[in-house]
């Protein structure tokens, strides 16, 4: 193997395997770190500078980070990431005062941004403080998009989302809510200088073909649909008997929702086998937690409606069936359909993108799917001064997702108005230094705590369930959270060796509590992988290698499960081995190197 | 300074026959200074004794005192060490071998505790011929004293602080052959292709097993002109030959052209196989290992790999013909108390 090229800010990049799966390529360890020593409001706006919503995103992230988190790879559990967000947003002090600080002085381009959920937000965030005009346009009467109308307050509350959405909206953006836009064509007529779309996936799948839908209607409902009514409180009851259709997270929130508005015998019942529901792991076992069964593998057959009144629904049980590709199918089982009984029925099997107030002849192109046609790097449409993000953009995701296209096209349009080129992108912030404090020092806590995820505590169940707002998750608690925090291995401090002050020891390669350090002769990457201290069979995880020793052996260390515990710089007589902090940042609109 | 080594470990590790993996023979973190020869050393015996499907509880580790001897806490955490006065781990080793055949002696000593303070135990211990393995990690100076100059340390080797030695070193090596042990090695702590097999293979053996084991001190004896810093050893370095030790279990797949290899049985079936033999060497011939060291020596080479094997190794308790007899912790009421009738006629014996 050739030696591994540490200067490409990449390979690092991919070691922080938090940060490399966040899609917004938040410094994770950065913030863990600055919670374990108390600094709350830093770690709050690591975060917010990354993923504009710490409050939020500490409550109801999808979590990319935890499954790729190397602490899932040396023990059972990886670090409670997510929740350790929370604890910034939780503990903060006044960060206003840390944020950039308006009024910003006009650079004379007016931005319109369609919709105002996490994407167009993120538009507004990183343009305001350029000088850009920004107006952002809602059907609501508040900012916030999904994230208001589809989580319920009882996992994110009204006034950590307000709080959030309003250190936007402060920067001096121009609001227009209640203000549905049914035509592009107005909005381009308006002379923007260019237009962000971050309308979401706003349309619910329906069973439209299935018996009794139209018969039934009255009491079936679209899960999102619903999830915004009772947001909005258009809703506040339902039946006792309630049927959620779905395995997606809607889906959870639709059956907890529905324990708090009356409903007593609250089913999930879904197609496909329980293992392999959509929703988050965690978001099942709180619904189960409510006493809500989730019933798999069942087909929906028909509504049942007697006397124009719904009385339950058929399902017809399948079982998983797998082909030589690993592609699932759902089998008829041969036993007869079930009947389970139901006062209301909410679908939640998905969601779809809707455009109908983009007109064709803007020459907007679309595709087969009827998805307009964007660029995967620049989000840009076929219409240059359109953009496009978030679910909008590529279909739904989630809400990090959604952030992390609204930065990237907030980058786009950054460099159209400037007339440069799109595909030019701004490299990332990087940083790299040494910890070295002293022999043996370190400026981080090198230490391996050997705890077990700490669970967080939830508030108690009558409680929750009697009022929709009540917030389950009550979070961690300081003394928690820094336990949970000193979990984390600090993958951010990288192992930095240089060769050519190595004596060929063999130190490093003794002390290595997980035995990631060989040396070797070179060789092929699948050759070198059987023959190293330890099998490095998660091929996904780099090798660093290093240039020819003296010995003609060369230096090896398989980065899978590396502690990041430094004992091999200390173990190292010549410091040919340093631990440094990688510190990487994507780059935002304008923070590139352009002339001031 | 990190003095708790995290206990995770990578979970994809090898275990060995009795299901350890070679985590299960470390010992404590080591206090020795970073990059010391000495923790290579007890990295080789740990991956040996892995290899080996050593029974941890089957070892005992002996020491006396220095640098070298503080090693034993560092490797076998779960067998049985005794930390002995300066230079008279043999005595113990001696006693221990006598009262209990069961365990697997591990001796280790340095250049100090051997070649110095305890010289009259270590000839005395190789005359007797005890069944251990005795390792000395020699650095040529006392590191625990700050550097100065040991017994091994060769004639003309200068010291960090600039002083050249004009003592003659004791060539350890040469002084276990000229005294009858059966089975000599030399080796370099930078090097464990050679060091593991050949403690494999000192493991194996049923006799006195000497390996002395050249271990850079990187704080004292690690600079330009002292002949036992790393680059020294490197570019000096001569083998008598590659070896492998094949366990009584496996076969010997590889095959070597006629004339230059030679693989010599030990006593429990398993193989020491050894190949790009020096010419004129022969490991089974007393002759020509002392000529083979000397002529290292004229080169200012240093010599490694087996040196001499004895291939009908005996023992002290062989010679003693004390090796059928159970270790005395074994020895129950009825060996210990013989009776009445039996001490009557003891007594009768002295009437």
């Amino acid at each position: 193997m050739k030696p591994t090229n540490i200067n490409d800010p990449e390979y690092f990049h991919k070691v922080v395997d938090c940060q490399y799966a966040c899609p917004a390529h938040t410094p994770v360890p950065e913030y863990i770190r600055l919670i374990a020593a108390e600094k709350y409001s830093e770690a709050y706006m690591v975060n917010w500078e990354s993923n504009v919503f710490p409050g939020v995103l500490g409550r109801t992230c999808d979590r990319p980070c935890e499954p790729a988190c190397r602490r899932g790879r040396i023990e059972e559990e990886p670090v409670a990431i997510c929740r350790l967000k929370r604890v910034a947003a939780d503990f903060k002090g006044d960060v206003k005062k840390m944020m950039p600080q308006g009024p910003f002085a006009p650079n004379g381009k007016k931005i319109a941004l369609i919709g105002g959920g996490p994407a167009s937000l993120t538009v507004a965030r990183d343009l305001a403080p350029l000088g850009y005009e920004i107006h952002l346009f809602d059907e609501q009467f508040k900012g916030g998009g999904m994230m208001r109308s589809q989580i319920p307050s009882f996992r994110l509350p009204a006034e950590v989302l307000d709080e959030e959405v309003n250190y936007v909206l402060d920067m001096g953006i121009h609001t227009h809510f209640k203000k549905y836009v049914s035509s592009l064509k107005d909005v381009l007529a308006e002379g923007y200088d260019a237009i962000f779309v971050g309308t979401g996936a706003p349309k619910g799948r329906d069973l439209t073909e299935l018996p009794g839908r139209e018969e039934g209607k009255a009491n079936i409902h679209i899960g999102i649909e619903w999830l915004a009514s009772v947001a909005f409180e258009h809703t506040n009851k339902i039946g006792k008997k309630v049927i959620v259709l779905g395995g997606g997270n809607t889906a959870m929130d639709c059956c907890r929702t529905s324990r708090r508005l009356g409903g007593e015998e609250v089913k999930v019942i879904v197609r496909s086998p329980f293992a392999e529901m959509k929703a988050s792991p965690w978001e099942k076992e709180d619904a189960i937690h409510e006493d809500i069964p989730i019933i798999d593998n069942h087909v929906p057959k028909s509504f049942v409606v007697e006397n124009g009144v719904l009385k339950g629904m058929m399902f017809d049980k399948v079982h998983a069936v797998y082909d030589e590709d690993g592609k699932r199918l759902l089998l008829p089982t041969a036993e007869p359909p079930v009947f389970y009984e139901a006062d209301d029925v909410l679908i939640a099997i998905g969601q779809e993108n809707s455009f109908p107030w983009i007109e064709r002849e803007t020459g907007m192109l679309f595709d087969k799917w009827n998805m307009p046609v964007v660029d995967k790097l620049t989000y840009q449409s076929s219409i240059p001064k359109v953009f496009f993000g978030g679910d909008a953009a590529f279909g739904p995701k989630n809400v990090i997702t959604a952030i992390a296209q609204g930065h990237a096209a907030a980058v786009s349009i950054d460099l159209f108005c400037s007339g440069e080129d799109l595909y030019k992108r701004p490299d990332p912030m990087t940083n790299l230094v040494s910890q070295k404090m002293g022999i043996h020092e370190w400026s981080y806590d090198s230490g391996i705590a050997n705890d077990h995820r700490y669970v967080v505590p939830q508030a108690n169940k009558t409680l929750t369930l009697s009022d929709r707002k009540k917030e389950v998750e009550l979070g961690f608690d300081v003394q928690v959270a820094f336990k949970e925090a000193q979990r984390c291995l600090n993958c951010d401090v990288q192992t930095i060796f240089n060769f050519s002050r190595c004596i060929e020891c063999d130190a490093c390669m003794d002390i290595c509590p997980t035995s990631c350090i060989t040396f070797t002769t070179n060789g092929e990457e699948s050759d070198l992988r059987t023959r190293l201290k330890a099998p490095a069979t998660n091929i996904h995880q780099d090798l660093y290698v290093s240039e020819n020793l003296p010995t003609g052996r060369v230096m090896i260390k398989d980065e899978d499960v590396c502690l990041h515990c430094g004992l091999c710089a200390e173990r190292c007589p010549t410091a040919a081995w340093d631990m440094q902090k990688y510190l990487y940042n994507t780059s935002k609109a304008g923070h590139s190197c352009q002339a001031v | 300074m990190t003095y708790q080594r995290p206990t995770f470990k990578h979970p994809g590790l090898p275990k060995n026959n009795l299901g350890y993996t070679f985590k299960e023979y470390e010992g404590g973190l080591s206090t020795l200074c970073a990059g010391c020869g000495h923790d290579s050393i007890s990295a080789s015996i740990v991956e040996a004794c892995f290899k080996l499907n050593i029974e941890p509880h089957k070892v005992a580790k002996l020491s006396g005192i220095g640098c070298s001897s503080k090693t034993p806490t560092y490797f076998l955490g779960n067998s049985h060490g005794f930390n002995s006065v300066h230079g008279r781990m043999p005595s113990v080793a001696t006693g221990a071998s006598l009262v209990n055949q069961e365990l697997m002696y591990f001796g280790v000593s340095g250049d100090g505790d051997s070649a110095s303070i305890g010289m009259g135990q270590f000839v005395h211990a190789i005359r007797r011929n005890l069944n251990m393995v005795y390792i000395v990690m020699n650095n040529g100076c006392y590191g625990l004293t700050k550097g100065q100059d040991s017994a091994t340390a060769d004639e003309g080797s200068k010291s960090k602080a600039g002083s050249v030695n004009m003592f003659q070193a004791i060539d350890l090596a040469g002084l276990a052959l000229e005294l009858g042990a059966g089975f000599v090695a030399q080796s370099f702590s930078g090097d464990k292709t050679q060091l593991i097999p050949l403690i494999e293979a000192a493991m194996k053996y049923e006799g006195f097993a000497f390996i002395n084991v050249i271990s850079p001190c990187v704080t004292f004896n690690n600079n330009v002109g002292s002949t036992k810093s790393y680059d020294y050893v490197r570019q000096h370095i001569e083998a008598t030959s590659t070896i492998d030790f094949v366990p009584i279990q496996e076969e010997i797949l590889t095959n070597y052209k006629e004339g230059d290899h030679k693989n010599i049985k030990l006593h429990d079936g398993s193989y020491v196989m050894l190949n790009k033999l020096e010419k004129d060497w022969d490991p089974g011939d007393k002759n020509s290992a002392f000529s083979a060291l000397q002529k290292a020596r004229d080169k200012q080479e240093i010599l490694t790999g087996l040196i001499y094997l004895e291939e009908n190794p005996t023992n002290l308790n062989k010679l003693l013909n004390t090796n059928s007899s159970k270790p005395l912790s074994k020895l129950t009421e009825k060996e210990l108390c013989p009776g009445t009738k039996t001490l009557q006629i003891i007594n009768d014996g002295f009437k």
